[in-house]
């Protein structure tokens, strides 16, 4: 059996290389190692805490039945997940965490002797603190991914539901919950312990459902950061560095992550979490523009203005994604280069459904990760390019951000794919995009628009080139 | 007077965020998806509290009503550690630098 200080250092050893683990993605190149430091801290955490426990009895069997189940799924699901199914994965997967420190947080309520916390009915003030808050942010957390998750799948619709008075009832219920972890901490009743976790699981489902799809990039972050904060909350009660620490990186991770992702849609956090955005903003410019004309091209006159250009900027969205059309836009930059042609990639902060999605479609298709660039690095370069290539997305290049005060994504920073020779737009139809508004681009002289599957049309490109 | 423990702990914590908010924001924005995948697998680390919630059943009655969550736990923060390292990987493997040859 391990010494309790002991046990601490190496719960210190797998925190700091955790660190390392997301120190390790700050490029490509250090990322596999990051990766395989989180792994090994893994590793010794688990290691430790069996060897700390020190009961190896029949219900150590268990635990590794447990373990072997639970990682099978996990390692099935990894190897067989879609690339563009990855929101869904992680949304998936915020909800187990959230769900393993509720039961964690209800394991020790009902047995705080094995946790050192004190007796059934007599816990410790301090750690009935720490595991209220563990649970209640765990609940929210796992029912709120949930949401997330049937939204994403398209179980349930992505358009925000909202109700009259969801405000109030919100706030209502959040002060109860504040109220409940008073009382319970108060009276150690068990009653008010799963009354507790109840109103936790029925908030985090009303948080989510009024906020729309193209809003989850700030939603899965916030389930992220939530994640980490429940984990940290357990982390005090169990008195475990390593958890501690993880809880905090994590947490501040997330939180990083949804400050990202509201900035590239220049929404402030609570506007977001607020809800109802894309429902209501149907803005009166639409009706008439409609008219205008547009002027509609075909595969052929796309390859033709590609061919003849010397380099071509790609800007993927969701659209993309949806058609799965990565593998064929890759063939067909491809072939551009082979006629010398410089391509490169476009990437906004908030293209697809979360932080990155789209690096992460351009990698499996094996775009080098050095041809993909963001925002801020490709915006002037459009100017000088001839062929914008714009495939599934819309409000990302909306001129309107920037000269349109009336316009709800004013001040949206954009990619300025109008400043091109010539622009061609793939797209199902000319219906607007989330937030519902017109994009000016669609009528102009030099715009060709191409209606059609993101996949069908790149690849009729190709062979036309 | 002696220092609470808790007062380390909360030391810990509060620095640990201000690394996190470090180390995060070198992270390039292209790895962001890896980057939640790899939160995800590490905030699993709450299995070590589902261990010992597990084995703190006696040996006549392995699965008592405490340890009955324990375990399930136990499973699902697995999902997560596989599932999540897993998948982080598969994803950075993708990740390649230009190939002349190619």
């Amino acid at each position: 059996m391990l010494s309790a200080n002991l046990s601490a250092i190496f719960y210190l050893i797998s925190g700091v290389l955790f660190i390392l683990a997301l120190r390790g993605l700050s490029s490509p190149e250090t990322s596999r190692q990051g990766n395989f430091f989180g792994i090994l801290g893994m590793v010794i955490a688990i290691t430790v805490t069996f060897l700390s426990v020190g009961n190896f009895s029949s219900g150590f069997i268990y635990v590794l039945i447990f373990l072997l189940i639970g990682g099978l799924i996990g390692a099935y699901i990894a190897y067989k997940i879609p690339m563009t199914a990855m929101p869904e994965l992680v949304a998936g997967f915020h909800s187990l965490v959230g769900l393993a420190a509720v039961f964690v947080a209800i394991s020790a309520f009902l047995n705080p002797e094995a946790f050192n916390l004190g007796s059934p009915g007599n816990i410790k003030l301090g750690s009935l603190i720490e595991m209220s808050i563990g649970a209640a942010v765990g609940a929210v957390t796992f029912s709120g991914s949930i949401i997330a998750f049937l939204k994403l799948q398209g179980i349930m619709s992505g358009s925000p539901i909202t109700f009259k008075g969801q405000h109030p009832l919100n706030a209502l219920i959040l002060i109860s919950i504040v109220v409940v972890t008073y009382l319970l901490c108060a009276t150690q009743s068990a009653n008010l312990f799963w009354i507790l976790l109840a109103i936790s699981f029925l908030i985090g489902f009303l948080l989510i459902i009024p906020i729309g799809g193209a809003d989850m990039p700030v939603v899965i972050s916030m389930l992220n950061s939530y994640s980490g904060w429940a984990a940290a909350g357990i982390g005090f009660t169990l008195e475990n560095t390593a958890l501690i620490i993880t809880g905090a990186l994590v947490g501040s991770s997330g939180a990083i992550l949804s400050y990202i992702m509201c900035k590239g849609m220049n929404r402030s956090f609570f506007n977001v979490i607020l809800g109802g955005f894309g429902a209501t903003d149907q803005t009166s410019s639409t009706g008439n523009k409609e008219q205008k004309p547009v002027k509609n091209g075909n595969a052929e006159d796309a390859a033709f203005l590609m061919k003849n250009a010397s380099s071509v900027i790609i800007v993927p969205g969701y659209g993309m994604a949806v058609a799965q059309a990565q593998h064929a836009l890759r063939e067909m930059v491809d072939t551009l280069k082979k006629n010398d042609i410089k391509v490169s990639y476009a990437i906004h902060p908030v293209a697809g459904r979360m932080p990155g999605h789209m690096n992460v479609l351009l990698a499996e298709a094996n775009v080098p990760y050095d041809e993909v660039f963001e925002l801020e690095e490709i915006n002037n370069d459009f100017a000088n390019a001839d062929v914008a290539f714009v495939i599934g997305a819309n409000d990302v290049t909306n001129p309107a951000a920037k000269t349109d005060p009336q316009s709800p994504i004013y001040g949206m920073p954009v990619l300025d794919v109008e400043k091109c020779k010539s622009i061609l737009f793939v797209k199902r139809s000319l219906s607007p995009g989330y937030a519902g508004i017109d994009n000016d681009l669609f009528y102009k002289e030099n715009t060709l628009m191409l209606f059609a599957d993101a996949k069908k049309m790149t690849e009729d490109i190709t062979k036309n080139l | 007077m002696e220092i609470d423990p808790f007062i380390f702990r909360l030391s810990i914590f509060i620095l640990s965020i201000f690394i996190g908010y470090y180390v995060v924001w070198s992270v390039t924005p292209s790895l962001h998806t890896p980057l939640m995948s790899v939160t995800n697998a590490i905030s699993s680390v709450i299995i070590v509290g589902a261990i010992i919630a597990g084995l703190a059943g006696n040996s006549d009655n392995i699965f008592n009503n405490s340890s009955i969550f324990g375990f399930l736990a136990i499973s699902l923060a697995a999902i997560n550690i596989f599932g999540g390292f897993l998948v982080t990987q598969r994803m950075l493997a993708m990740y390649k630098k230009k190939k002349k040859d190619k």
